[in-house]
């Protein structure tokens, strides 16, 4: 006796089956939730996501707003990018100021240097609650950290924010379920199964439009942790330090406090595809300060209700 | 840059500490799957908690927790690709009181890669994954047969776990078996061939991986279905409906039912998002369609082609329960089936399954973790196939009405075995 196979044949390209795959759950979100939202850095994994989100509504407008998480230490670059972006969509804008959360004594103020990446986690989750959102698409992907490879494509968060990896709800299937009681809410992540060699060749083959820091540039950078931050308003020479000038590029992005750029020469996505496929160091270990405070640093920050 | 590369979606199998984790790992480093700055994290991570130069389960067990208890708790998706193949890997835990993560983990795979100790035979856990794996549909088995070496790598010991994986795997329709010696710790025949194994001929877990037709897609069409997630209204007033297809590939022209009104109408017009307007959309495609005829057709229907589907209330079902109450007569829960939610009631239990035997007992409850028997009622008609003919329109999640948690797994119909 032999078991019937249940998968039909299919002729579609891995890109076309992620794609489908990522605007099946956008899809299935907005119908089940009341008021999702989608989160929108400006960064590469963002920009991809909302270009799904367009595509899956299309010629509808986009069912829901995006939001920024605002950390007030930007790279010009990329708030120049989202406000063109949202413009060009016609998308409601929705920003959640971390600078507006140290004013008003919620947090901290950590200082005019001070990381303000984990204070993102406060800014986003008053917006949550200021406006009701019941769900929040990110771009996270499961290829970046290894907390993020345990997470669900639908994840769910208690009335505080807290994600409980300990208790996550069974996901079979293709069977997204949103419910959530009031004060609760998720987080959806279609681009869950993409690595970040799937998006670079997605933003190739459909020319999504990125901020320019993600190509090759030449900047002002000192060497820091292993790592060339740029020399700006948020990041000055410490005694010892040598500024120099190099032709670097970003591989992520996010607080311009605690991201660095790596050396390259890309100035096209073909050039970047070339590169991320030969790639030694993740994408995350290159670039992120803020993921070497200890071994869980991001599970920390996701119990907190993080990204 | 080829973007047609063959995918298998795998995941482990098996009980708490025949080395599931280690395998992965092992897979992982060997095939240099790993960023050097992840390896560095591996192997700081296993200094600093004493447990040698390189715990290779440290590679996917991310959560602290975890690597406190050195156990897996939560299934932890990997992606690899070799020359041959891309891997969508996931790594389940092995306790019985996670059997619902291996679940999540095991109804998107096409092959159980099971890992069991030389030295204990197949345990009970093991038959459970296995008795899940079939259920859910997996087609094909790569078993390590694994610590080899704590039994001086003794070509008996290994026939003997080969005999009892086989008697098993027999009895739930498994097509395709490999069983492979092997050592996860030192890695012995995993990637790389073990020279303690002279009287081994076969492939290594990897090349196993490679070369297994698991992944490979029947040509059997069951009718193409696509159930509607959303409609979108299109400019001038007309208006498609969206959704994935499944089942067989939709083409323009085709007559189809809307169900379960059952209104017989044409594809006039497919969308697909990467080429636009087309004549065709495989399986596994979210696309748009205009009907031929004005329904209102709305989420929750579904477009099918020949053969078609059932329209019913009532359905029979095997479901994996993983609630911590007991399911029983008279249970009322939310049902979730394609893009349609609607109250469900049990109105009989038919049995409950022996995972060791696979008998199927007379029973008046589920308990967590049981897989059983049972028989559903709806309030609103769903658009069923048998699981075995479709896994989209034959599968349903049972949900809990108060903490909208997702308390079972189920499958329309009755597996062979049982």
């Amino acid at each position: 006796m032999t078991l019937t196979s249940t998968r039909p044949q299919t002729t579609a390209d891995h890109l076309s089956l992620l794609e489908s795959h990522a605007v099946y759950i956008l899809r299935e979100v907005a119908a089940e939730c009341e008021r999702p939202v989608l989160l929108f850095s400006g960064g590469k994994d963002s920009a991809v996501l909302l270009h799904l989100a367009v595509k899956a509504f299309a010629p509808g407008r986009l069912p829901f707003p995006v939001m920024h998480v605002d950390t007030g230490q930007n790279f010009p670059e990329v708030l120049a990018f989202r406000d063109q972006t949202v413009a060009r969509l016609n998308a409601r804008l929705v920003i959640a100021s971390v600078q507006e959360a140290i004013d008003r004594g919620r947090v901290a103020d950590p200082g005019p240097h001070g990381a303000r990446n984990r204070l993102q986690t406060v800014a986003l989750l008053d917006a949550i609650v200021e406006h009701g959102f019941d769900a929040a698409f990110g771009g996270a992907r499961r290829d970046e950290d290894k907390a993020r490879a345990k997470e669900r494509i639908l994840s769910f968060r208690d009335a505080f924010g807290q994600w409980d990896p300990r208790q996550q709800r069974p996901e079979l299937w293709q069977l997204y379920q949103g419910r959530v009681n009031a004060g609760e809410h998720l987080r959806a992540f279609p681009l869950s199964d993409w690595t970040e060699l799937d998006i670079w060749q997605y933003i190739e083959r459909e020319n999504v439009a990125l901020p320019p820091i993600y190509f090759a540039h030449e900047r002002d950078v000192v060497r820091r942790d292993a790592m060339w931050l740029a020399v700006n308003e948020f990041i000055e020479p410490r005694p010892g330090e040598r500024v120099e000038r190099r032709l670097v590029r970003y591989r992520t992005v996010g607080d311009a406090t605690c991201t660095g750029a790596v050396e390259s020469d890309a100035v096209t996505v073909e050039a970047i595809v070339r590169e991320v496929a030969t790639a030694n160091v993740s994408e995350r270990g290159a670039t992120r300060a803020d993921d070497r405070f200890s071994e869980t640093a991001m599970e920390d920050r996701k119990r907190e209700g993080y990204f | 840059m080829d973007l047609t590369t063959d995918i298998l979606r795998l995941a482990t199998v098996g009980s708490v500490d025949d080395g599931k984790s280690t395998l992965i790992g092992r897979l992982l480093v060997d095939t240099r799957q790993l960023f050097d700055d992840q390896l560095d994290a591996v192997v700081n991570a296993s200094e600093r908690r004493g447990v040698g130069d390189l715990d290779l389960s440290f590679v996917t067990d991310g959560l602290r927790a975890e690597r406190e208890q050195g156990i897996t708790i939560d299934v932890a998706y990997r992606y690899a690709s070799t020359p041959r193949r891309k891997f969508i890997i996931a790594d389940c835990p092995g306790h019985v009181q996670y059997t619902r993560n291996m679940a999540t983990g095991a109804s998107t795979a096409d092959l159980a890669l099971v890992v069991v100790d030389v030295a204990h035979g197949l345990k009970e856990q093991t038959r459970r994954h296995l008795c899940i794996a079939a259920l859910l549909g997996v087609r094909g088995l790569v078993v390590a047969v694994n610590k080899m070496d704590a039994v001086h790598w003794s070509p008996a010991a290994f026939q003997s776990v080969v005999d009892e994986v086989e008697t098993v795997a027999g009895e739930l329709g498994f097509d395709a078996i490999t069983c492979v010696p092997t050592s996860a710790l030192l890695g012995d025949n995993v990637v790389d061939a073990s020279d303690h194994t002279p009287w081994y001929a076969g492939p290594t877990v990897l090349e196993a991986l490679e070369t297994s037709d698991a992944g490979a897609w029947s040509n059997a069409s069951n009718g193409a279905r696509l159930p509607i997630q959303w409609v979108l209204r299109q400019p001038g007033g007309g208006r498609t409906y969206a959704g994935m297809v499944n089942g067989d590939a939709l083409h323009e022209g085709d007559l189809v039912t809307l169900l379960p009104a059952g209104i017989e109408t044409t594809i006039s017009a497919l969308n697909t998002l990467h080429n636009g307007p087309g004549a065709d959309a495989p399986v596994g495609l979210s696309i748009d369609v205009a009907l031929g005829d004005e329904t209102d057709a709305g989420r929750g229907d579904l477009l099918a082609g020949a053969p078609l589907p059932r329209v019913t209330r009532e359905i029979a079902a095997t479901v994996c329960w993983f609630g911590e109450r007991p399911l029983t007569t008279g249970s009322r829960l939310r049902l979730k089936h394609t893009t349609r939610v609607t109250p469900a009631r049990i109105v009989g239990l038919d049995g409950v399954v022996d995972v060791a035997t696979l008998s199927v007992d007379e029973g008046d409850e589920l308990r967590t973790n049981d897989i059983g028997l049972v028989q559903l009622q709806t309030a609103d008609p769903l658009v069923v196939d048998d699981y075995r003919d479709n896994r989209v329109t034959g599968s349903f999640v049972l949900i809990d009405e108060v903490t909208n948690a997702t308390v079972a797994a189920g499958m329309v119909g009755r597996a062979t075995f049982l």
